[in-house]
């Protein structure tokens, strides 16, 4: 058990790693929202289930911090990428596709 | 005190210094008030690692949740108010 | 094994933490200062819940769990502000 919890811990610290890698190499705000927020509540809710394993007797309010921030981290990343594109963020020339701007009738 | 607790310690003091440096370098008013955000989620970190967590739910609290929604919500009435 | 493991987890979180700052001070545009801010936020809470663990104290999970809820208004706050212009 102390080891699952280790190895999940870990795999956790690594998505994390990966979404601060994300941040830094990717191009435009819109891939830098991508990979800030999924891969790093993905890799916290890991990490609070390998601190579950570890500790059993603190497994709810783990649970309850993990409820959390799955249902906040999705909204507040969705919000942030809205005003991004209502402030005109430039978008890198990779970016291909808008559909939000072909829905509201602009030039993307 | 263990040594990922004095690393984590030493790194996030370099961190605070850092942000407060940016909060007073940083060229617009919005991003100097989420430095200062910043600033207060690392020192709620150290304080809870200083064993007070009393302290670190109130500077949670009040520093970085309330301090900066209220900024925020002054500079959005003062539009225009601005000297620079 | 267990400890090891738990060094490298926090070596790894301390890593993306510079990575996020590194960002934050770097961003070009204020939508990347913020994305920074919040992943920032998230690392935070796991560094309280990795404290809490090393100290072995259940008590300081409350704090992550006031922060997994005010720092969500505080990004919304910032998102609010930026999209009705600057």
């Amino acid at each position: 058990m102390d080891l699952l919890g280790a190895l999940l811990l870990v795999a956790g610290a690594a998505f994390l790693f990966l979404g601060g890698l994300g941040l830094v190499r990717m191009p435009d705000v819109f891939n830098r929202i991508q990979a800030g927020t999924k891969a790093t509540t993905l890799g916290t809710l890991l990490t609070l289930a390998g601190f579950a394993c570890l500790r059993p007797d603190w497994a709810v309010k783990l649970l309850l911090i993990g409820l959390f921030i799955l249902f906040t981290n999705p909204i507040s990343s969705q919000v942030l990428a809205r005003s991004a594109h209502r402030a005109g963020a430039e978008k890198s020339p990779l970016t291909g596709v808008d559909r939000l701007a072909e829905q509201e009738g602009r030039p993307s | 005190m263990s040594p990922i607790l004095t690393g984590m310690t030493v790194l996030l003091c370099l961190a605070m210094i850092v942000a407060a440096l940016a909060a007073i370098r940083v060229k617009s008013l919005p991003m100097a008030i989420l430095a200062g955000g910043l600033v207060s989620l690392i020192l709620s970190v150290v304080f809870l690692i200083l064993a007070a967590p009393d302290v670190a739910m109130t500077e949670a609290a009040i520093g970085s949740g309330l301090t900066t929604f209220l900024f925020f919500f002054v500079l959005s009435r003062m539009r225009g108010g601005e000297d620079d | 094994m267990v400890e090891t493991l738990i060094t490298l987890a926090a070596i790894l979180a301390g890593a993306a933490f510079l990575m996020a700052l590194y960002r934050f001070l770097q961003g070009p545009s204020s939508a990347d200062r913020v994305v920074a801010f919040d992943v920032m936020t998230i690392i935070g809470i796991t560094g309280i819940v990795l404290v809490a663990y090393m100290e072995g104290r259940g008590i300081y999970l409350d704090v992550a769990l006031v922060y997994a809820l005010l720092s969500f208004l505080g990004v919304i706050a910032v998102a609010r502000y930026l999209e009705r212009g600057y």
